[in-house]
């Protein structure tokens, strides 16, 4: 369910057993920061990893960055404790990798509330989101989705689901159209957030661009990223014109103007302003602040 | 509390820190190289006490190897260290974290 409307353009990989990554992760500016405890750290030192984290989101001010990390998956034998681990720590999201079934987000809602208890954090505080990364994953989203009240959001990971699917990632991302749009569909009903995969050829500039240009048009929320070089260029592509942010910012003047005048109708050049319309200018006005093209009134700041 | 075997924890990179613990008999006996070790010993000396007491370990050999790292890696390592050296690594002891 919609706990808060927030952005989550940017949603930056960080590797939880290296501390030199770990300590300076929040000075990128990512609206989401999500340390791994899963691939990005060998079998041997999923322990050491859990730690280092831990201790990290004891001690270091990330900032405004939302703070979510990708536990290892139910089958393996660091799930109970990498979820203890980051429910004791106060962590915002526990992303879970691998997700087919809506069981699968309902047990680990469970050790989620075992664990709140256990160490004294308020009940429902910890969120949780899943990582689709298989057909059967993708058949299943809607209810993945609706499977707790506690998700903000889904993921594709399209490595993972390629290969699931017989083929590999290419350069105009038609293998991953259907289960794009079936992801975007169960957030969207479900009203969480849709995260795209990664892109993980940093030397391909344009194909970065191409693909989140294509996200952003589909209507997701944002992208994950494997590296810091790729927020801005995310950010550039979420963010609105100058045209845009104007109506935006009258479609605001027209609701207070009708909120002063007592009426219900609201209208601007005199044609009626409706619900999306409006959702769709605070959004933009969002956007608009977070990549500071307005000041802290709405006005536009020319550049 | 006696570890049960030697074990090593961290790597040798820039802004860690590797801890090794082997078995001793003579109370905690550090054997620490650091870049910074002039300013910060007794810092990451007494980071690493606490964990160890807090696990109740008073006679051990403790290698350390720093890499310029911060205060909360140092105690990250060391408690994965003692968690491997005490052959306890899937039953964390959550109240020292």
């Amino acid at each position: 369910m919609a706990i808060e409307e927030k952005l989550r353009r940017t949603m930056m990989f960080v590797p939880g057993n290296n501390p030199a990554m770990v300590k300076d992760a929040g000075i990128f500016g990512a609206d989401s920061i999500m340390f791994d405890l899963e691939d990005a750290v060998s079998l041997s030192e999923k322990d050491a990893a859990r730690y280092l984290v831990y201790e990290a989101l004891k001690t270091v001010d990330y900032g405004r960055s939302e703070l979510v990390v990708r536990i290892n998956g139910l089958d393996t034998p660091f799930y109970h404790n990498d979820i203890k681990a980051m429910v004791k720590a106060g962590i915002d999201v526990i992303r879970l990798p691998k997700v087919e079934t809506a069981d699968m987000i309902r047990n680990l809602e469970k050790l989620v509330v075992e664990a709140e208890i256990e160490f004294g954090r308020e009940v429902g505080t910890t969120h949780l989101m899943a990582a689709i990364e298989s057909a059967r994953g993708v058949v299943n989203a809607n209810e993945i989705a609706q499977a707790s009240k506690r998700m903000i959001g889904i993921a594709l990971s399209a490595e993972d689901y390629t290969t699931d699917m017989k083929t590999h990632r290419y350069p105009d991302g038609q293998e991953l159209l259907y289960a794009r749009n079936v992801i975007l569909h169960a957030a969207r009903a479900a009203g969480i957030a849709a995260f795209d995969t990664v892109f993980t050829n940093l030397n391909d500039e344009a194909g970065f661009k191409r693909e989140t240009e294509l996200i952003h048009q589909l209507g997701f929320d944002g992208k994950s990223l494997i590296n810091p070089r790729q927020i801005d260029l995310v950010n550039q592509v979420y963010q609105p014109l100058k045209k845009e942010i104007i109506t935006a910012q009258n479609v605001i003047a027209a609701i207070e103007d009708a909120k002063q005048k007592g009426s219900g109708v609201i209208s601007m050049n005199g044609q009626m302003v409706d619900r999306p319309v409006v959702l769709r200018a605070e959004r933009v006005m969002r956007l608009a602040k977070a990549n500071n093209l307005v000041d802290e009134e709405g006005n536009y700041i020319e550049k | 509390m006696e570890i049960k075997k030697t074990a090593i924890a961290g790597t040798l990179e820039s802004s860690d820190v590797q801890i090794m613990l082997t078995q001793g008999t003579d109370g905690i006996v550090f054997d620490l190289v650091s870049d910074v070790a002039k300013q910060f010993d007794d810092a990451i000396k007494q980071t690493i006490n606490q964990v160890l007491s807090e696990y109740g370990i008073q006679n051990v050999i403790v290698k350390v190897v720093d890499k310029g790292a911060l205060d909360m890696v140092i105690k990250a390592r060391t408690v994965a260290v003692v968690q491997r050296a005490l052959d306890t690594v899937g039953e964390p002891k959550w109240e020292v974290l």
